[in-house]
């Protein structure tokens, strides 16, 4: 039987296409790679190659007549020990049929049972997180149901009265979560600029050198594409980084391996390929530092997934995060804040004290209204509560701690108790985590709200560098005691 | 030539010795493979069987066929999209490589990744990467993580010369030399970066020197002929094994297609093409010198070409048969469960 040759497409967008010229003649020698004739498509002239051998039996379309559709048979090639006289034999031999199959989109009629010959190496166990975000189709795993918020409190334990603790700073927090984990795992390494013989520009990293060595502690030169892409490499072949970045803004030198190596890939190589990386360091504004060194990344990154993103407040949360995403097989966004480096809090002295990825905290309780925030802000929407307290307005207050995947449950349930929101964050407004938050709370509570969700945010503006021009674009707790003030209405 | 590779970078003169008519033969087989592989891909991909991108190797197979006969089964391998020859090459099926490009529940990646984006856990192979010199830090991570665990094993990381002038080339260079990282970067320049040639991007277009700044041992083969690439590559990659650090191989070879299959190739001539064709193609290079060797003939040679053909027939049959993603696949696997 010969060979039919067909119109082929050439590019994701051709339908129909011209034969310009034939570079054989019946009777001609074919092998694969001779080219066979020219195509006009709609944007180039292109050539057209056998993939067979054989002698060229018939041309069914000649050159230079109106365009054809794509796959409609253009020669036949008889192969080898074939003579003419097959030529008879075959369907389409009669004449061109210009006019037919025009079918645009030629779609492979796919058998419903594959032979299952070729296997893809056996992936590992994979979830689709609880993640509501931007997922919202029924059908999706992703869709949280009435039913997650119909619990009493999804919050069971309050801030956990830790059996044995001892003050510490959240930088010793981290510190502590990393030398942990580093001794649990020696896949576990720590890559970045200053980490080891500097101790971390921000002291972080205090002593990890000496109790680990330059193998596992390592410092970079200055170089976050080419140190975040060797450490997702690292990660792809099993090994666990910590890459710290001197601080979030320098990660947009390094957001294409990210994102487009480690949070993709899991899912491009068919659940084969897991990257387990930690990316930490300090984000949003510090203190006079100006616009490049000030911005917070939390929306960047939480848009995006595949990936896990976590901001925690407090050192306790800080150190059981810390350990919970080194010990996640997930690449994982760690946003610190340098400005709470130095703070105190209770530390639990457990060593396997793990908080969960995904759960808020309710860090105070209030009937009127609810506010969320992380980060550094958690810390200022504290204050803002006791001072609304003092004129008899009870705030809620959400750490939200994980920013993806976000504890929605733990958001509505409260503002299904307050029937008022206010979020707050210092990184913009636009498309902001607040933005997400309050879409999802009309979406998942629209019913329960008394008032319209308010914002309270970083300016819109490159952060200034002037005293008074910095204070004035990042929240304050007047700016949160005004919007909740305006939410309850009073 | 008395010249040690580590401490010169230097233009291979030296002729090939004679090699293995086994090893020869093998190599000829996985050309063909590739080359026929690609071919039946053009043309699954002009019956709209395959969509979107698709970057075919032809003209360079002796590239990754040489280099790949001298790897152990602990190397790793990373490169760009250009990758079906590279898959072959790592021993992946070629009816799972099929099954991805059409998109189909039985490719390597569920067909989730597409002709850019596959990968192999256990044939150590790493992508299949879509964005230009992506690989080049990956490569050099994978590398890392060998040394890290004192294996012998080395990473060959390929990159075109469209790549050689991404910054994260040099970034990973860099690291590579500073850290003697195990890392074979092999530069597959086949003269044009898509439509732009390398004179017209490249300041300096001997590209095997691109590592002299640090110190990296630079060498470029002709790579359109498979006993050279075998034979210059291998004291290099022995000495990459050996601790010594990172080198960088110029590979010099072509494409005979466009970019990707929707390219017309104006950028360069016809003559250019068909000359590459008819006086360098790397299987009938390798043809000639397996009927010279005496130890085959056109019969048994006729005999391959039938077997190739057969496996990439089959392959070309399970990628059209195997079923499409269940669509209960579309949220799975973009997190682990931790």
């Amino acid at each position: 039987m010969p060979i039919s040759v067909l119109l082929p497409a050439l590019s994701p967008t051709m339908t129909e296409g011209k034969i310009a010229r034939w570079l054989v003649k019946e009777g001609d020698e074919v092998a694969s790679g001779t080219v066979l004739a020219e195509i006009e498509t709609d944007k180039a002239t292109m050539e057209v190659e056998s993939v067979d051998d054989g002698t060229m039996g018939k041309i069914l379309v000649e050159a230079g007549g109106d365009p054809i559709p794509v796959n409609t048979p253009i020669a036949l090639i008889l192969a080898e020990g074939e003579d003419a006289s097959a030529l008879d034999a075959a369907p389409k031999a009669e004449a061109p049929k210009a006019e037919a199959k025009p079918e645009p989109e030629p779609k492979p009629e796919a058998k419903p049972e594959p032979k299952a010959e070729a296997k893809p190496a056996p992936r590992a166990e994979s979830v689709s997180a609880n993640v509501p975000v931007g997922a919202l189709d029924s059908n999706s795993p992703l869709h949280i149901t009435e039913s997650a918020f119909s619990t009493d409190d999804p919050v069971t334990e309050p801030e956990p009265a830790f059996a044995k603790s001892a003050p510490m700073t959240v930088r010793e927090a981290l510190r502590d979560a990393m030398a942990e984990e580093m001794r649990r795992d020696k896949d576990v390494f720590l890559m970045g600029e200053e980490v080891a013989q500097y101790n971390g520009a921000y002291k972080v990293s205090q002593g990890l050198l000496d109790e680990f060595g330059a193998q596992r502690v390592i410092d970079t030169p200055i170089t976050e594409m080419g140190f975040t892409g060797l450490g997702v490499g690292a990660a792809m072949s099993g090994l666990k980084p910590i890459i710290e970045f001197m601080t979030f803004n320098f990660s947009m030198q390094a957001i294409d391996h990210i994102i487009n190596s480690a949070a993709k890939t899991l899912y491009m190589s068919g659940g084969q390929l897991g990257t387990p990386i930690v990316f930490r360091g300090p984000n949003g504004a510090a203190s006079r530092v100006g616009a490049q060194h000030s911005q917070c990344y939390a929306s960047w990154y939480a848009h995006c997934p595949g990936l896990k993103v976590i901001a925690p407040y407090s050192a306790s949360d800080a150190k059981g995060l810390l350990k919970a995403a080194i010990r996640d097989p997930n690449p994982v966004i760690f946003l610190e804040n340098e400005l709470i480096y130095g703070q105190s809090f209770e530390v639990p002295e457990d060593e396997d004290y793990v908080v969960p990825i995904g759960k808020a905290a309710i860090k105070r309780r209030g009937a009127h209204v609810t506010l969320t925030a992380f980060s550094r802000m958690v810390g200022v929407a504290l204050h803002a509560a006791e001072e609304l307290a003092k004129e008899g307005i009870e705030a809620e207050v959400i750490d939200l701690r994980t920013i993806r995947p976000l504890d929605l449950p733990t958001i509505v349930h409260s503002v299904k108790k307050t029937n008022r929101l206010v979020s707050i964050e210092e990184g913009w407004p636009y498309a902001g985590i607040g933005s997400e938050i309050v879409s999802l709370v009309c979406e998942y509570a629209f019913d329960w709200l008394d008032a319209p969700p308010l914002r309270v945010t970083g300016k819109d503006i490159p952060l200034p560098y002037a005293v008074n021009l910095e204070k004035m674009s990042l929240p304050e707790v007047a700016d949160i005691v005004a919007a909740a003030k305006a939410v309850v209405a009073r | 030539m008395s010249v040690s590779p580590r401490k010169s970078t230097r233009r291979s003169t030296a002729k090939p010795a004679d090699v293995s008519t086994e090893s020869l033969l093998s190599q000829y087989r996985m050309m063909l493979l590739i080359r026929r592989f690609e071919e039946k891909a053009g043309q699954l991909y002009g019956m709209g069987l395959i969509g979107g991108f698709c970057h075919l190797y032809i003209g360079q197979e002796a590239v990754v066929t040489g280099l790949q006969s001298l790897a152990q089964d602990n190397d790793c391998i990373v490169t760009s999209y250009r990758d079906h020859g590279h898959m072959l090459a790592a021993g992946m099926d070629p009816k799972g490589v099929m099954a991805e490009l059409t998109g189909r529940s039985g490719g390597y990646s569920r067909g989730k990744g597409g002709s850019m984006h596959m990968f192999s856990r256990e044939k150590n192979f790493f992508g299949g990467h879509g964005i230009v010199g992506a690989q080049v830090p990956i490569g050099t991570g994978l590398a890392f993580a060998q040394r890290y665990r004192g294996e012998d094993g080395v990473t060959y990381c390929y990159l075109g010369d469209g790549a050689v002038n991404q910054g994260q080339v040099y970034e990973s260079f860099n690291m590579a030399a500073l850290w003697k990282l195990p890392v074979v970067y092999v530069i597959e320049n086949n003269k044009y970066g898509m439509g732009t040639s390398v004179e017209r991007s490249s300041a300096s277009v001997e590209l095997y020197k691109r590592g002299q700044a640090y110190g990296i041992p630079g060498m470029q083969i002709d790579g359109m002929d498979v006993v050279h690439v075998q034979q210059q590559a291998a004291p290099m990659v022995a000495d990459v094994r050996a601790g010594k650090g990172p080198c960088v191989l110029e590979l010099q070879t072509y494409r005979y297609r466009g970019h990707s299959m929707s390219d017309p190739a104006k950028y360069r001539s016809k003559e250019e093409v068909s000359r590459m064709r008819q006086e360098h193609d790397p299987i009938d290079n390798a043809k000639v010198l397996l009927l010279k060797s005496g130890a085959v003939d056109e019969a048994a040679l006729k005999e391959i070409d039938k077997e190739i053909k057969a496996i990439v027939g089959e392959a070309a049959d399970f990628a059209q048969a195997s079923a499409e993603p269940d669509a209960t696949e579309l949220f799975t696997d973009v997190l682990l469960e931790a």
